[in-house]
């Protein structure tokens, strides 16, 4: 079998869990692949089965179908070639720095002085000379982090991989560590052939890869791929760098559809059901003000993320409940106020309740739920009921979401309550 | 806009303390039971309980050789042989507890990392924890010495008994630790290729610590009860007695000794406090490095014991000359031996373990099938007094229980909300409490032998000994735990007396009363065994209820009556424990908990 030079490649995977006769589709046919030399990005939203898919690549689990391929060889167990650094860390709280690399070398049978010689070379390459004694938990992020990836490297891997592993730092530290893991990789100080970075933030993704794979969820899939050939340093503020983060932005706040195409079915009817996204009225509500101080109530959601200060994720997931609501348009990484938005932005807290509810009432989980409490005995319905058949359309966790944002929203409205002592829920 | 003030209720990316603080922190709460998974009854118990049946039948069975009298050892009261008793009472301890922790290693990994094998062992667990031991006691030593040579057989036999009252809160904590290790540990071991007896050093055993520790105190805690019946057993011609501090106190007590009484209870004390400040203490001050917080603790345990140690660099120099090279060596023999076995797939054996099933599942109903014709033999006038006793010994529990809430909530929340009697008083009742209560069985008995009512309310008095004290430690830790907020929102809206305990202090109190009240019940009916039926200074007294039944049925060597009442037992409180007790407990938890 041919390599054809690439280090990694994954074939048609797909991950499916079934509970009873339904079935999600957490990977749908996943093709890539990693070529020696390559820094590449798994890069979207939460839920898109990003992580997933580094557990299957690292062979961690098994996929339902496909295969993976290392050097052209199909992958049987964990890749003893590759080695991941955790979002979480992943650190043993109760070994020393040291300890926690070398047990890492330990597992692969190198002998103890080798072993220390080796762990403590490599804390001093990240620079945690004089904290070899230290517990993880006298560190702080930043540092513990750079513990993942001294133990990570120890066992000097092919391929690197990184599962979000600056998104639980600080903002100073994470940007720190990007760089000094940038200077280690573009300037060959580390035995790694390949890196595969999951992230679900854009600008990072930008910033350090070669080539970025953008996914989706509902079903998680591959939507787009791109190539960035920016010169490292790359500059943050170049309008190279922004274009291209626009563009990603572009690519996953979507383009705002006909409106029976983005509301989706109601439960039980055929087609889709749209997932209401996470979100509380309070953080929509202060999105739109903001936009609505912009010229002509439009503007680049990538900056958004930046002025709100908030997470990339969190940020689509508003943009996307503010379109569903018909507050907003987006298209082209832009988002557009419509009169609507306009309105409910500058209204009093009551005409906004009014101006939501009459938006949710719209909506077809809203509509197949009132009309059934509308039929139901007392106009009250048991929470279980409702989560029963949302389980029908929803996984079982996403499900119980979903049933929270409903209950949320329409509190928000006054147009359902919900009692938690009965678990009953019922018109106002 | 701003983050931070977002209610929290969307997905978001988790802090790693966060993640890793998903552990349950009722793992650190020494009152709290491991009430493993909601259910009701299902096929699984009703094997489960037949399989007791049929053990109970065998050891029925092997007792018909039983000889007719058994010579107990002769005590001496003599100070003198106090250290020798404490010595042999420690090592039956001892041995327990190294059985158990064997025990709980093995079963606990096989529940946990064996679907088919966790289907049948959970139930079997969950049932093994809530039958009143004590009730076992008799059979097995009847059997045991049927087999053995008598000293021998009444050793084992507290041994054994030690066991099954030690093993199965320790294997539970176990299971429970190895299913709850968080995912990303799991998978760095996995990803950094950790062998088995790695992953056992590095991640499970130090990730279960703590909460084994906490599990291994409370077994012997409970150990010290049972070991103290085992050691006072007598009923007619046989005399079960093994050389020990609990036999001390009973031939004390026989005797009317008051000098040896309190000898005897001096020393068992200062047993238990050596135990506790030179062993446990110091073992969970050692501990506290396998917490799994990111977050320096508020005020991690200490012990003074440890600290000498450490200072004196014992501990290092052990460690630096024995321990490291040690494991050094056995790492890299476990190391060298995967890397040997590496590529090789263990074949599944699906057939023989079908073949065990099937084994196991005809053994089980022909073992069923005998001890109910044994329990056809039973005559209907026994099944009467069985019914009779099972009811009278509900009553003494339920009694027991009821004098010993009327007195331990007010006297628990007096010392509980109020920190600085608390400061002072905790270590006493601790103390206190620490007593087995079968260990002071025969002095009470020298008090209440001539109260009127007999052994009838001597036997209530009795339980109340051993179960007062579960119900004062959790009303004191329920009573501390109320936030102070709300204690002083409930004067400033002036709230009278009465409403207050309504609204704030008894809601509060509910969940650690209803643990405190599971653990006592447990105890008391434990306690009947011994406290329904006694010899005392050469009299024999008794009175109607399950525990006298099954002791006169050991006496007088009526092997069905036998079988049938220890089941009797096991089936009620068995029955009782899922009906009332963890109904109620799924309340407190779900309504009261404040967390």
């Amino acid at each position: 079998m041919s390599s054809n030079g690439y280090l990694l490649e994954v074939r048609h995977v797909s991950q499916i869990y079934r509970s009873g006769n339904r079935q999600f589709v957490a990977l749908q046919d996943v093709n890539l692949a990693v070529k020696e030399g390559e820094f590449l990005c798994l890069l979207g939203p939460s839920g898109c089965g990003k992580s997933t898919l580094l557990r299957i690549i690292t062979g961690l689990q098994r996929p339902t179908e496909g295969v993976v391929l290392y050097r052209g060889q199909p992958l049987r167990g964990v890749n003893p070639h590759a080695t991941i650094v955790f979002q979480t860390f992943a650190l043993f709280p109760w070994l020393t720095v040291l300890e926690n690399v070398e047990v890492a070398l330990k597992a692969r049978g190198v002998p103890p002085k080798l072993r220390t010689a080796r762990a403590m070379d490599l804390l001093d390459r990240v620079g945690l000379d004089g904290f070899e004694l230290a517990y993880p938990r006298e560190l702080s992020g930043g540092m513990r982090q750079k513990v993942g990836f001294a133990r990570a490297m120890a066992v000097e891997p092919e391929l690197l991989c990184l599962d979000e592993p600056f998104s639980a730092l600080d903002v100073l530290s994470a940007e720190a560590l990007r760089g000094e893991l940038l200077e280690l990789w573009t300037e060959g100080k580390i035995p790694t052939r390949a890196i595969l970075m999951v992230t679900h933030n854009i600008e990072e993704a930008v910033f350090m890869a070669d080539r970025i794979v953008v996914m989706e969820k509902d079903p998680g899939r591959v939507v787009a791929e791109m190539t960035v050939e920016l010169p490292h340093p790359r500059q943050r503020r170049s309008p190279e760098f922004l274009k291209l983060v626009d563009e990603v932005y572009g690519l996953l706040a979507g383009q705002t559809q006909p409106e029976h195409v983005e509301m989706g079915a109601a439960p039980g009817e055929p087609g889709r059901v749209r997932a209401l996204p996470p979100i509380t009225i309070n953080d929509l509500a202060g999105l739109l003000e903001h936009v609505a101080e912009m010229p002509e109530h439009r503007h680049d959601i990538y900056r958004l993320a930046h002025e709100l200060r908030v997470d990339p994720d969190h940020l689509l997931q508003l943009t996307e409940t503010a379109e569903l609501l018909g507050f907003a348009t987006i298209g082209k990484g832009d988002i557009v106020l419509t009169p609507l938005g306009e309105t409910f932005a500058e209204a009093s807290i009551l005409a906004r309740k009014e101006i939501f509810a009459t938006r949710i009432r719209r909506l077809p989980m809203f509509r197949w739920l009132l009309s059934m409490l509308n039929v139901a005995e007392g106009r009250r319905l048991k929470r279980d009921v409702i989560l029963r058949a949302l389980e029908l359309e929803f996984p079982p966790g996403e499900a119980e979401k979903q049933l929270e944002t409903i209950i949320n929203w329409g509190r928000y409205a006054e147009i359902i309550a919900y009692d938690d002592t009965t678990e009953t829920i019922f018109l106002e | 806009m701003r983050r931070r003030e977002i209610p929290i209720l969307r997905e978001r990316t988790v802090s790693p303390e966060e993640a890793l603080s998903k552990k349950p922190r009722l793992r650190r709460n020494i009152f709290r039971i491991e009430q493993p998974f909601e259910r009701g009854f299902s096929g699984s118990d009703i094997v489960v309980l037949i399989g007791i049946a049929v053990l109970i039948y065998v050891g029925v069975r092997l007792a018909l050789q039983a000889p007719e009298t058994v010579a107990g050892p002769t005590i001496s009261l003599s100070p003198r042989m106090l250290p020798y008793y404490a010595l042999r009472s420690v090592g039956r301890m001892a041995a327990a507890y190294f059985l158990s922790l064997t025990f709980t290693l093995l079963y606990g990994r096989l529940a946990a990392y064996n679907r088919r094998a966790e289907l049948v062992l959970l139930p079997l667990l969950d049932v093994l924890q809530s039958v009143p031991i004590l009730s076992f006691l008799p059979v097995v030593l009847l059997s045991l010495s049927a087999i053995l040579p008598e000293r021998a057989a009444a050793e084992l036999a507290s041994i054994v008994l030690i066991f099954t009252s030690q093993a199965w809160n320790m294997t539970f904590a176990w299971y429970q630790s190895l299913t709850t290790i968080p995912v990303e540990l799991r998978e760095a071991s996995a990803i950094f290729r950790f062998n088995g007896w790695l992953r056992f050093k590095v991640l499970e055993l130090p990730f279960a610590a703590i909460s084994l520790i906490w599990n291994s105190m409370m077994s012997w805690a409970g150990g010290w009860f049972f070991l103290m019946a085992a050691e006072i057993f007598t009923v007619g011609q046989r005399d079960f007695r093994l050389p020990g501090l609990g036999a001390y106190l009973q031939e004390a007590a026989n005797q009317g000794d008051t000098r040896a009484i309190l000898w005897g209870i001096g020393t068992l004390v200062l047993v238990i406090v050596a135990l506790d400040q030179l062993v446990w203490r110091p073992l969970l001050a050692w501990a506290d490095r396998f917490k799994l917080e990111m977050v320096e603790g508020e005020n991690p345990p200490t012990s003074w014991f440890y600290d000498l140690l450490r200072s004196a660099h014992i501990l290092e120099r052990l460690s630096h000359r024995v321990w490291r090279p040690l494991s050094e060596r056995v790492d890299a023999w476990f190391i060298r031996r995967t890397a040997a076995e590496a590529g090789l797939e263990k074949p599944g054996r699906p057939y023989f373990f079908y073949l065990l099933v099937l084994l196991m599942g005809l053994g089980l109903a022909y073992g069923a099938v005998r001890a109910a014709l044994m329990l056809a033999t039973v005559p209907a006038h026994q099944w009467g007094e069985i019914g009779l006793g099972v009811l009278a010994t509900l009553l003494r529990v339920s009694a027991s229980l009821l004098i010993a809430l009327a007195w331990t909530i007010p006297v628990g929340v007096a010392i509980g909300t109020n920190p600085r009697v608390a400061a002072y008083m905790q270590p006493i009742v601790q103390i206190v409490a620490s007593i087995p209560a079968t260990a002071l069985f025969p002095v009470f008995l020298l008090f209440i032998v001539g109260l009127p009512g007999g052994l009838n309310i001597a036997a209530i008095a009795l339980m109340l000994t051993g179960t007062q004290w579960y119900l004062l430690f959790n009303v004191i830790a329920g009573a501390s735990a109320i936030p102070q907020d709300l204690k002083y929102t409930s004067a400033l809206i002036g709230l009278s007396q009465w409403e207050r305990w309504r609204t704030l202090i008894l809601p509060a109190l509910f969940p650690y009363i209803i643990t405190g009240a599971i653990t006592a019940s447990g105890g008391a009916w434990n306690a009947s065994i011994v406290a329904e039926h006694v010899e005392f200074g050469g009299q024999k007294l008794h009175t109607i209820g399950i525990g006298a039944l099954i002791a006169h049925a050991t006496g007088t060597g009526d092997y069905p009556l036998l079988l049938a009442s220890t089941l009797a037992m096991v089936l009620t409180v068995v029955l009782i424990n899922r009906l009332f007790w963890r109904r109620l407990y799924r309340l407190a938890e779900e309504q009261y908990r404040m967390e």
